[in-house]
């Protein structure tokens, strides 16, 4: 299946429109806004009564079960930030413009930082403290899965095939029937897609995000995460290999269960079909499209549903095209108006935020924690790549390894690497090695299966002819792979480079710090600085920790990744 | 005849140009479609017939001019207006059942009279049996059916057909069109007019009762042809072949540059290039150069001979022309003889040979290689080139122009480019 570039990749024309500068700034904004209403409501916080978990493994269903209720409810909102957001920027062009950098931002900022600030601020809006901190986390969890479906749904809006458009215009659908007849279909398996990889990567917020620790208060919500937490305060490694065994279940089941069906059920969307291309199958969805009860279960909601899809006016015929154009200036002038001001806004928070508590110094120390974490990052994905672009290679040109390996590898991605951290500190602790070089690997544990199975698909898309004509010249070692294989899986590769660099930069503040019962281990990098100034309580120091990274990530996109993806695209994607 | 179910009067549409002008794509068109009448709009790509009828369709907004449909104006997707595409443009995931009954979902119809009205629309264009299946399942020729009866089942009044045969191979074409002429004759379809774009002048012929031609940029209707003919026609009856050979007399004496009466006019820097492969032009001369021509060819016979529609033909033909290869006039080609000599000639003196020409008549060639010359490295980067074209024609023509010229320089090693770079240069690797 054809993946999504996580970044936005519009226009490559400019690196910085003066757009992506007024989605920094309001995003900035928001975040010091944040931190500061934070800060306030943090002060008369009491300890939360604590209704201590347990280590026992028979918790543990009760505990994964809370936790994927909580990955589903943050997908609902999810899915209705994506339907309204995305459509709304590919549906109106002045939206557009600013929709898009913000969403393109909002993506680079290391929202696992921000859990700490994000508890606080929902605990003083909820009710009970409890509630507030499950609100919290099904934010965190928000955070780290709608970016990515937004884009991917707005970038499928954007592509929708004129004829089809034409033909739902010739035939005067309305607007909310050809939303659900034409634009949800025609988007669904990329979204599908997307929603897979959101799921994956928030195992890995949904666990960091059910024990917190702000300053001295402690936030535990029942889960696996608190359960992994509470195992690591007491090293008990055989409590920590019981919650692993327990997330294997857990994501098999979903995989079973929800994404399987989703994606054979998606597969009539398909606007293209590949030929030789066996359609995805799964029982699951086999069983309910064959039941009897289900059909008939369905059949009320199927004719509720139609009865939405009706004309409200039929013969009303869209009005929108005949605004007046001195009517539309003026939109235009309140549109920009307001931008104005909420950028103005945002300014001022920003300005008083910094003069208020930050330092030059601060600064200068954030920034040169950026470049120790950047180091790490570069090395580890150099090295991801040495080891998983040959063996990614070697899989995708052997149909039947591929097979076995793909669906292995997206399970890998899925697998919330932060639950295996507590092994590997161990050893650390045990060995007494360097936590500057050996916590390193950590942010990459999870990450770095992009990079494969991006690569096996862009191998096993290499056409056979080409590969025949490889044997036929003796084209052979060294220069197939310059000149074949390579070529042919950097387009891919690029792809893949750019989730596994980004997800690492947001895994560094869970993998620059770690602890092992009294043990802490500490590396010298941003993802630790973010960390310690959490669990400070230091609210200025966490928004410029975190301002610094997004900033680090949105430039390493703009000036490395973003035209590495345009000349491999230009200049190697085959077809 | 009675009153007309569609005016369009004085009617224009341009796109604003990079440089500030505008690109004008039809101008002056009036055209009127009376009940009962088939109408084809003919012209070669770019003559702006499928912009026409996005226009009538309600799909655009017309630059000037009115289009009237039973006495309102047309500003959006009229009720009665019904089309069928090109490409079909079937929704993959609808059924062929669910296809055809979304026309009728939108109008707001009841349930069973839905069903109903969309059954029998199924079985009249006969689809009967493939209900439940989905597009991908079925071959061309069915897929445009569907595209058909789902244009059908509203009952419009005027059939809007956008190239609806070109997708499909020849046989499935011709199918399609008799049952479609069979159905209209017999007054068995809901409809009471049809307008009918198409590049393929047979099909006009066949199927129209009144022919538009359309010229190229900026699209003008050039002449307005009646076919008098009987249902069913028969292609080869002589007043067919008769009726044929006058559109093809009419769109090689009224196409403008560079394709015009004889030798033509000389072209200029700025005149658009059409895309066409130096081995597609040594293949006609070819061709034409052969026992059975003797270097000249009545066009739809060589079109026929060939298996290319005329807008195929056509530019190659008028490539042959601006290098001074053949002649073109009234409906008939003929090599010059340069054009003669060229088919005599072994690979490396035809290339020097379409150098010569390429520098005489093409005078952009001859600019850039000027350009390369005078510069101390021999080079320049394309940008500059498209620029200086830029201000003269649409960027996409530009670029198109540029890539035609590249092709053709390559060709004769006039100048050598690298596309990775963006520049021109004098020396070709060695």
């Amino acid at each position: 299946m054809r993946v999504i570039v996580p970044i936005s990749v519009g226009s490559w024309a400019r690196l910085f429109s003066r757009w992506d500068v007024l989605a920094v700034l309001l995003i900035v904004g928001l975040l010091v806004f944040l931190g500061e209403a934070s800060r306030h409501l943090f002060e008369p916080l009491a300890e939360l009564e604590k209704q201590p978990p347990s280590l026992d493994p028979r918790f543990l269903p009760e505990y994964a079960a809370r936790t994927t209720l909580r990955m589903l409810v943050a997908m609902v909102f999810s899915l209705i930030f994506t339907f309204t957001y995305a459509t709304v920027a590919a549906k109106s062009k002045r939206a557009e413009r600013i929709l898009i950098p913000l969403l393109d931002i909002l993506q680079s900022v290391p929202i696992l930082g921000f859990i700490s600030v994000t508890v606080v601020f929902f605990m003083a809006l909820a009710p009970g403290r409890v509630l507030g901190a499950e609100y919290a986390a099904i934010f965190a969890i928000f955070t780290s899965q709608a970016w990515n479906m937004a884009f991917s749904f707005y970038q499928s809006l954007r592509t929708v095939p004129t004829e089809l458009e034409e033909a739902s215009r010739n035939f005067r659908l309305s607007a909310w029937m050809k939303f659900w007849r034409l634009d949800v279909p025609f988007a669904m398996p990329q979204l599908i897609w997307n929603m897979m990889m959101s799921m994956s990567g928030s195992w890995f917020f949904v666990v960091a995000s059910e024990a917190i620790s702000v300053g001295n208060t402690t936030v535990t919500l029942p889960g696996v995460g608190s359960y992994i937490a509470l195992a690591i305060e007491h090293q008990d490694l055989k409590a920590v290999a019981w919650a692993i065994a327990t997330m294997l279940v857990v994501i098999l089941i979903y995989d079973q269960i929800l994404f399987r069906p989703l994606v054979a059920w998606a597969d009539r969307f398909r606007f293209e079909q590949e030929a030789g291309v066996l359609p995805p199958r799964s029982w699951v969805f086999d069983v309910l499209r064959r039941s009897r009860i289900i059909e008939r279960l369905m059949r009320p909601f199927a004719v509720l549903w139609r009865l939405t899809l009706r004309p409200r006016r039929p013969d009303k015929v869209d009005s929108g095209k005949h605004t007046l154009p001195l009517a539309q200036s003026r939109i235009a002038f309140q549109f920009g108006l307001i931008i104005v001001a909420l950028g103005a806004a945002a300014l001022w928070q920003i300005v008083r935020f910094i003069v208020e508590g930050i330092t030059l110094a601060d600064v200068g120390t954030a920034i040169l924690l950026g470049f120790a974490t950047l180091a790490r990052v570069v090395v580890l994905i150099a090295i991801a790549s040495v080891i998983w672009v040959p063996v990614g290679v070697w899989v995708g040109t052997h149909s039947r390894a591929a097979n076995i390996v793909q669906p292995v590898a997206q399970f890998l991605a899925a697998f919330p690497a932060n639950v295996l951290f507590p092994v590997v500190v161990s050893l650390i602790v045990l060995w007494r090695l360097d936590p500057n070089i050996w916590l390193s690997p950590l942010m990459i544990l999870g990450t770095q299966w992009y990079i494969l199975f991006n690569v096996i698909a862009g191998a096993a898309a290499i056409p056979a002819e080409l590969r025949a004509v490889g044997v036929n010249l003796h084209v052979r070692g060294w220069l197939w792979w310059r000149r074949i294989a390579l070529p042919a899986v950097l387009p891919y590769y690029v792809t893949g480079a750019i989730t596994a660099s980004g997800g690492s930069w947001n895994a560094s503040i869970v993998a620059e710090v770690a602890s092992w019962g009294h043990e802490h281990l500490q590396a010298f990098g941003l993802g630790a600085y973010i960390a310690q100034q959490t669990d400070a309580g230091d609210f200025h120091r966490i928004v410029l920790g975190i301002v610094v990274m997004s900033l680090f990530v949105v430039v390493i996109n703009r000036l490395f990744w973003r035209p590495l993806y345009f000349y491999a695209e230009r200049k190697f994607r085959l077809g | 005849m009675t009153a007309a179910l569609l005016d369009v009067h004085a009617l224009r549409q341009s796109f604003p140009r990079a440089d500030g002008g505008e690109h004008l794509v039809l101008e002056g068109v009036e055209l009127s479609l009376a009940q009962g009448q088939i109408v084809g709009l003919l012209g070669r790509t770019g003559s702006g017939k499928s912009t026409l009828l996005r226009l009538i369709a309600g799909l655009a907004e017309p630059s000037a001019g009115t289009i009237t449909y039973l006495g309102e104006p047309v500003h959006a997707p009229a009720p009665g207006i019904a089309m069928v595409f090109q490409s079909f443009a079937l929704f993959p995931w609808l059924t062929v059942l669910e296809n055809v009954q979304l026309g009728l979902e939108a109008l707001g119809l009841p349930e069973a009279e839905i069903r109903k009205r969309a059954l029998a629309a199924i079985d009249l264009i006969g689809l009967d049996g493939y209900e439940s299946a989905f597009p991908r399942e079925l071959s061309g020729g069915m897929r445009q059916r569907v595209g058909f009866a789902r244009a059908l089942v509203v009952h419009p009044n005027i059939l809007l057909m956008d190239e609806p045969f070109s997708a499909l191979d020849v046989l499935t074409a011709e199918t399609l069109r008799t049952d479609f002429l069979e159905l209209w004759g017999d007054g068995k379809l809901p409809i009471k007019g049809v307008i009918l774009v198409t590049h393929n002048i047979e099909e006009a012929v066949l199927m129209c009762d009144r022919i538009l031609l359309f010229s190229t940029n900026p699209g003008r209707i050039i002449s307005e042809i009646t076919v008098d003919l009987r249902q069913p026609r028969n292609r080869l009856d002589p007043q067919f072949r008769e009726l044929v050979e006058k559109i093809y007399v009419a769109m090689t004496a009224r196409t403008p540059t560079p394709l015009q009466i004889g030798t033509g006019p000389a072209a200029t820097i700025y005149t658009v290039l059409p895309r066409v492969s130096a081995n597609l032009l040594s293949g006609l001369i070819e061709t034409l150069a052969a026992p059975q021509f003797h270097g000249k060819a009545d066009l739809p016979v060589l079109a026929d001979e060939l298996h290319m529609d005329f807008d195929e033909l056509f530019p190659v033909a008028e490539s042959l022309q601006l290098l001074r290869f053949a002649e073109v006039e009234g409906g008939d080609i003929k090599l010059t003889d340069t054009g003669k000599q060229f088919a005599e000639l072994g690979t490396d003196d035809r290339k020097k040979l379409f150098q010569r020409q390429l520098l005489a008549y093409v005078p952009l060639a001859a600019h850039i290689r000027h350009v390369l010359q005078e510069r101390a490295h021999h080079g320049a980067p394309k940008s500059r080139f498209f620029d200086e074209l830029e201000d003269h024609m649409t960027s996409e023509d530009a670029e198109l122009t540029l890539r035609a010229v590249i092709a053709w320089g390559r060709y004769a090693e006039v100048f050598a480019y690298d596309d990775d770079s963006g520049t021109f240069s004098l020396e070709n690797p060695t």
